[in-house]
């Protein structure tokens, strides 16, 4: 059953996140055959377009106005539903991030619809399409289909592969215009607090630190070999309620729920609300002094000892390695 | 100030899942105040103790919800409502719980509402900002800090790490994020007071709403564990030894590097 899809593309300081590449490879499983439309919004989108129909969306859709250059519920709900009148889609697609998380609802109530919210995986099976998605945290997984109505869902970063990018791809690009007025948010200021450039949720790589790292210096070994493998840097609740780093790092039941490639868990002992948040990860590292800490027992590979002599060795060595490569 | 907080009765989160016949094993579980709606009823008191007026604590669920409720009273909320969907809705979404909420809510001339930014058990987030938009309100997600002066709301939400200094004017809806606040525990003359707060019960044929119209517009087909990891690999050896050797393990075995 073919099926007509918007998957709604993001933008972060003038580049496409791979959020919007993951919802196109997303969008197509929907499709089943159907046209998928990518739609970007924003100040100035224009010259991001051709990338979304690269990585597989058959044309895409542009809403540009002054009044889209920071993110409001209001602004960017009335500029798709601009897009969703002219194109009648069937499904659409978003990324389960910051702005999907909060768009997503609100669009979903609009067009009194369900949704499916943090989607790991999406198959078609007869005229189902089916949503995976993990529940308690990831302590358990749901699957789910949509009864009723348009199907809407968004995607967790980093699961959905997106497409082999192809620049011979062609396809249109369309402007729609939204009247968009009464913004009852304002965004005053953006204070970028984060250390770090690359973001926990997208990160494939994720170091991270527990109470066995002492104090918010103990983590600087941690950053130096997030740097090395161009991950980011996270944390366990007992962590950041010491005060030795953030709550925004904070990984787990409360915070953030994450499945990098590689997690290195550093001196943390493994809580299962800590589990929760980082055991889907493909593949996990734990350091620890104690032989016994939990931690190991979801860890692919195990390093029983001191976490400031290990981390810096392993630093080193990678460092060594990437000189010769 | 009218202030409502949205609560949810969650899994502890020290609770292992169990599955049988399909269904999550609750048995013997304990449950708390969903942490994220818990950090909404410490900054609702703390609003309504520096500008005046009245918390009222709201739940859908079932009956087993009203020592949640009872909590939130004994941390200081004045009032609490448990609207009980146990004998009318089969199983509900989020789509069906924010129906109920905005046709209790309508008429209600809320000043401010809170809500989780997410729950912990079933992690979608959708409750709060679909309820703003069936009230017609605006809403604000994943704050950490709240300042009210007069209607004017300041806030700062956080965003993936960074965060925005927001503006907007009450009748608004916030979700509540980690780092909002410290929730205080019920202190005993909390408690005891609490006994005596109002908690009052409502079904759907009490609200103004055809169970049709909030019939669910998805289903859960399927529910099971994560695969079982087996026991890891523990590296042996000197440290320098142990690390050359993990370093060999994640770039040829694990191909992760």
């Amino acid at each position: 059953m073919s099926r007509k899809v918007i998957v709604l593309g993001e933008v972060r300081n003038g580049e496409l996140r791979n959020i919007s590449f993951e919802g196109i490879a997303a969008a197509k499983t929907v499709a089943e055959g159907g046209e998928v439309t990518a739609v970007l919004m924003g100040e100035s989108v224009r010259g991001l377009a051709p990338q979304m129909i690269h990585y597989g969306a058959d044309r895409a859709v542009i809403v540009e106005d002054p009044k889209l250059a920071a993110y409001t519920p209001d602004g960017f709900s009335q500029a798709l539903l601009a897009v969703i009148d002219q194109v009648k889609p069937e499904a659409i697609i978003f990324g389960h991030t910051a702005l999907g998380k909060d768009l997503s609802p609100k669009m979903a109530s609009k067009l009194g619809a369900g949704l499916i919210s943090d989607a790991v995986a999406i198959e078609a099976e007869g005229d189902n399409i089916i949503f995976t998605r993990p529940i308690y945290s990831g302590k358990a997984f749901e699957k789910k289909i949509i009864t009723d109505g348009v199907l809407m869902a968004s995607i967790r970063p980093n699961n959905i592969p997106p497409l082999e990018k192809d620049v011979s791809r062609e396809g249109g690009i369309f402007a729609v215009s939204a009247d968009i007025n009464d913004l009852r948010t304002v965004v005053r200021e953006v204070a970028e607090k984060a250390v770090q450039d690359v973001d926990l949720s997208e990160a494939k790589v994720i170091v991270s630190g527990g109470r066995g790292v002492k104090s918010a210096e103990g983590f600087k070994p941690l950053m130096e070999l997030a740097d090395v493998l161009g991950g980011a840097v996270g944390a366990s609740r007992g962590a950041c309620d010491a005060e030795y780093c953030d709550y925004s790092l904070q990984i787990g039941q409360t915070g953030k729920v994450v499945t990098p490639d590689l997690y290195i868990a550093c001196g943390i002992s493994g809580a299962i609300q800590h589990l929760a948040g980082m055991s889907n990860s493909k593949v996990v590292v734990a350091i620890n002094k104690d032989p016994e800490a939990n931690i190991f027992k979801v860890a692919d590979y195990g390093i029983v000892g001191d976490l400031f002599e290990v981390v810096p060795m392993l630093v080193r060595e990678l460092k060594a390695l990437l000189i010769k490569a | 100030m009218n202030i409502y907080v949205l609560l949810k009765r969650t899994f502890d989160t020290e609770e292992k899942i169990v599955i049988s016949g399909g269904e999550i094993n609750s048995d013997g579980a304990e449950f708390i105040i969903n942490p994220y709606d818990e950090y909404g009823v410490e900054e609702a008191i703390q609003i309504r103790d520096s500008q005046g007026g009245e918390v009222t604590v709201v739940s859908v669920g079932s009956g087993d919800a009203e020592k949640q409720l009872r909590t939130a009273l004994a941390m200081g909320a004045d009032k609490a409502v448990l609207i009980n969907i146990e004998d009318d809705l089969e199983i509900g979404d989020e789509f069906t719980t924010a129906k109920i909420l905005a046709e209790f809510l309508e008429d209600k001339e809320a000043d401010l509402i809170f809500a989780g930014n997410v729950a912990i058990d079933g992690g979608s987030g959708q409750v709060g900002p679909r309820v703003a938009d069936l009230l017609g309100i605006p809403y604000v997600t994943t704050i950490t800090k709240i300042e009210i002066e007069g209607r004017d709301v300041n806030m700062i939400r956080d965003v993936e790490g960074s965060s925005e200094t927001i503006e907007a004017s009450l009748p608004l809806l916030v979700t509540a994020q980690q780092g909002l606040n410290e929730p205080r525990y019920p202190s005993l003359p909390g408690i005891m007071k609490a006994k005596k707060k109002p908690l009052e019960e409502l079904e759907i044929d009490d609200l103004d709403l055809d169970e049709d119209d909030a019939a669910a517009k998805t289903k859960t087909i399927d529910i099971y564990l994560p695969r079982n990891k087996e026991g890891g690999r523990i590296l042996e050896g000197e440290p320098q030894d142990q690390v050359k050797e993990l370093i060999n393990l994640l770039h040829s075995e694990a191909k992760v590097i």
